[in-house]
């Protein structure tokens, strides 16, 4: 069995550099969900003549899967999360990019040029910062929602209203914030708090989804989302009459990276494409299109100015501190596998 | 699917006996390819050690069937006792499935009949009626229906302006909505089948029962009934099992609040979880369930034509 897969995974990784072989002037991006636009790769391609195909992803989790599924080798290029670039760097999914191989790279924001999850960024460039918190509709609640008992311990108006993001690492660690416990706390007191809180709060929640968190807030399906900052900014302005929150017990801040892959087909396309992307006009675009912060020097000038002022990206006095996802060990992921089992049993 | 009616006549069979091996091959190398090969890998990787973060090392493991069955405590170091998480989450989908399928037969029945008591040269347009919806990707009619059913949606809107209720009625993320998406995604897989029974059907028995004073009812359970039971049969295995393995309907209609087996399954690929020996196994299970299922219908099918002779 072993070595039929062996053979098999040979004779496909060999179509596969034949067919790269053939394919100058192509970049295959897999990207998340409505966060490229498209002018910016036309822009790309009119400049250098490079091909941009795209596939998307709704979560680093899935993306990791797939690539570990068989993927890696078809990609040039993901844009993983925080936490998701050590992992992925740990499970040796990502290729070193060279000392001077990327011009722009000096422009790079000071405090992105050396982040704690890819030292000297030898692997990644900032392509998007932000935070995650949730959104609360304003027609239905008029109270203070700074605080994390809106998703956890809801008050009557918007129990049973509440749209968590169907995913593991947001949801406990905002958990954690709620409880006022370390991430990936290895304390069994602190675990069977987490999970009985978490397994008590569900009754309040009406549905788990992520690619929806958006939509569900504007069609008033749900009053509190749980939601990135710039997400919650489209749906404000799509008419939803919603808030976005920063909690005094912290949020979640994360900023996604655009990675170079181990095996990309098409490596020069994709050193290029990190290069355009490092120039503050065309990050700037990506920035106004999605609506969060970029990571690159100089990018003032090319935002829409309104974003500046816009309530989902200035924190209040009283926020607590935005903290990014940790990478649990082994043990303490178990248990929290275990946690979100009981969570959606 | 083991159909009903396995009426080749003998002479055919023997006229290309010489290339029978070389004829089947296609068929054979075909189903060895998709259906063999990926489920000898599940079973073996459902006996492998799991990989942190997805994968499987190559090392014997009995680790996902004891996930399944044991119940270890929050932190894995309990003494076994019944794990009921996964056998829930199993009972639901089978509970849901059922539903979908009962609604499906309660529609499908009469829609069948309905098509098959029509002039013969209009039956076509009906068949091709039913399967117009289905031309369209099972996710957009999926998404179409939430739409529909959401609480601010065309349905409640109706009933609310027609004044039937007052405040919208919820069904989007309930159990009910994803038996309606699980019944309306697999509805032409209980018509067709039954339709096709109740066509071969010959209405003069309903005929000469009615002349033997039979009431209609007794007409359809005792006449109808047992000569279109294999399409019956048939339609509830081909909604039933696809139900018990989707995940879309619960997902995008149950607002993916509880599992079901699909979902769990799919959490160990795709998810944090990552645990591939697991999601093998839960795989197998379903899988075992279902073949025993089928190998009861054909249990059955084989009695009642030995009882016919």
């Amino acid at each position: 069995m072993k070595t039929l897969l062996k053979s098999g995974a040979a004779a496909l990784a060999l179509t596969v550099a034949a067919s790269a072989a053939s394919a100058e002037g192509k970049l295959v991006l897999y990207h998340w969900f409505e966060y490229m636009p498209q002018e910016v790769l036309d822009k790309f391609t009119a400049e250098t003549g490079i091909e941009v195909t795209m596939d998307t992803y709704d979560s680093n989790e899935a993306m990791l899967a797939s690539l570990k599924a068989g993927a890696i080798g078809t990609y040039d290029l993901a844009v993983p999360g925080d936490y998701m670039v050590s992992i992925m760097a740990g499970e040796g999914l990502l290729d070193t990019i060279a000392d001077g191989e990327l011009k722009n790279k000096g422009n790079i924001q000071a405090n992105w040029a050396d982040p704690s999850f890819d030292p000297g960024r030898k692997h990644s460039i900032p392509y998007q910062w932000g935070s995650t918190s949730f959104a609360v509709n304003r027609d239905v609640y008029g109270g203070d929602i700074q605080t994390t008992d809106i998703l956890f311990n809801p008050p009557k108006e918007l129990s049973g209203r509440i749209n968590m993001l169907d995913s593991q690492g947001e949801v406990l660690a905002m958990a954690a914030l709620h409880l006022g416990i370390p991430q990936c706390s290895t304390d069994r007191e602190q675990l069977k708090a987490l999970n009985a809180m978490l397994v008590g709060a569900k009754q309040h929640w009406s549905s788990f989804n992520s690619d929806t968190a958006k939509e569900v807030l504007v069609s008033g399906d749900a009053a509190v989302g749980q939601i990135y900052d710039g997400f919650a900014a489209k749906a404000r302005e799509e008419g939803a009459n919603i808030e976005y929150a920063y909690p005094t017990q912290g949020y979640v801040a994360w900023m996604d990276n655009v990675v170079l892959l181990k095996d990309a087909p098409n490596r020069d396309s994709a050193i290029k494409f990190m290069d355009f992307l490092l120039e503050p006009e065309n990050i700037a675009a990506v920035t106004n299109y999605a609506q969060y912060n970029a990571g690159v020097t100089g990018v003032e000038t090319f935002l829409d100015p309104s974003l500046a002022t816009q309530p989902e990206k200035n924190p209040h006095a009283k926020a607590g501190p935005g903290v990014f996802i940790e990478v649990c060990s082994e043990e303490v992921q178990e248990v929290y596998d275990q946690i979100w089992t009981n969570v959606k049993k | 699917m083991a159909g009903g009616a396995a009426s080749g006549g003998s002479a055919t069979t023997d006229t290309y006996k010489e290339a029978r091996t070389w004829l089947l091959m296609p068929a054979w190398v075909t189903l060895s390819i998709l259906v063999l090969a990926p489920v000898a890998m599940m079973l073996v990787y459902s006996f492998l050690t799991k990989e942190f973060r997805g994968g499987v090392i190559w090392e014997f493991s009995l680790a996902a069937y004891d996930q399944f069955f044991c119940d270890r405590g929050l932190f894995g170091d309990e003494p076994c006792t019944i794990e009921w998480t996964y056998l829930q989450i199993f009972w639901r989908s089978i509970w849901q499935a059922g539903t979908a399928t009962l609604l499906s037969l309660a529609i499908g029945f009469p829609t069948a009949y309905f098509i098959a008591t029509r002039p013969e040269h209009t039956r076509p347009m009906w068949v091709f009626l039913i399967t117009i919806p289905y031309w369209v990707n099972l996710l957009i009619r999926t998404v179409s229906m939430k739409f529909l059913l959401r609480d601010q949606g065309p349905l409640n809107d109706f009933l609310i302006n027609i004044g039937l209720i007052d405040s919208p009625i919820h069904i989007v993320n309930t159990n009910f909505a994803v038996q309606l998406g699980l019944f309306y995604s697999y509805l032409p897989f209980m018509v067709l089948p039954i339709y096709a029974a109740v066509e071969r059907y010959n209405f003069s028995l309903s005929e000469a029962a009615a002349d033997l004073y039979a009431t209609k009812w007794v007409t359809l359970r005792r006449v109808l009934l047992p000569a279109v039971k294999p399409g019956v049969i048939a339609g509830c295995i081909l909604v039933f099992v696809p139900s018990m393995g989707s995940f879309l309907a619960p997902d995008l209609l149950g607002g993916a609040k509880n599992f079901m087996i699909g979902s769990l399954i799919e959490e160990q690929f795709k998810g944090n979880a990552g645990n591939w020996p697991f999601g093998a196994a839960a795989s197998m299970i379903l899988m075992t369930m279902v073949l025993v299922l089928l190998l009861l219908y054909a249990r059955q099918q084989a009695r009642a034509e030995k009882a016919e002779g």
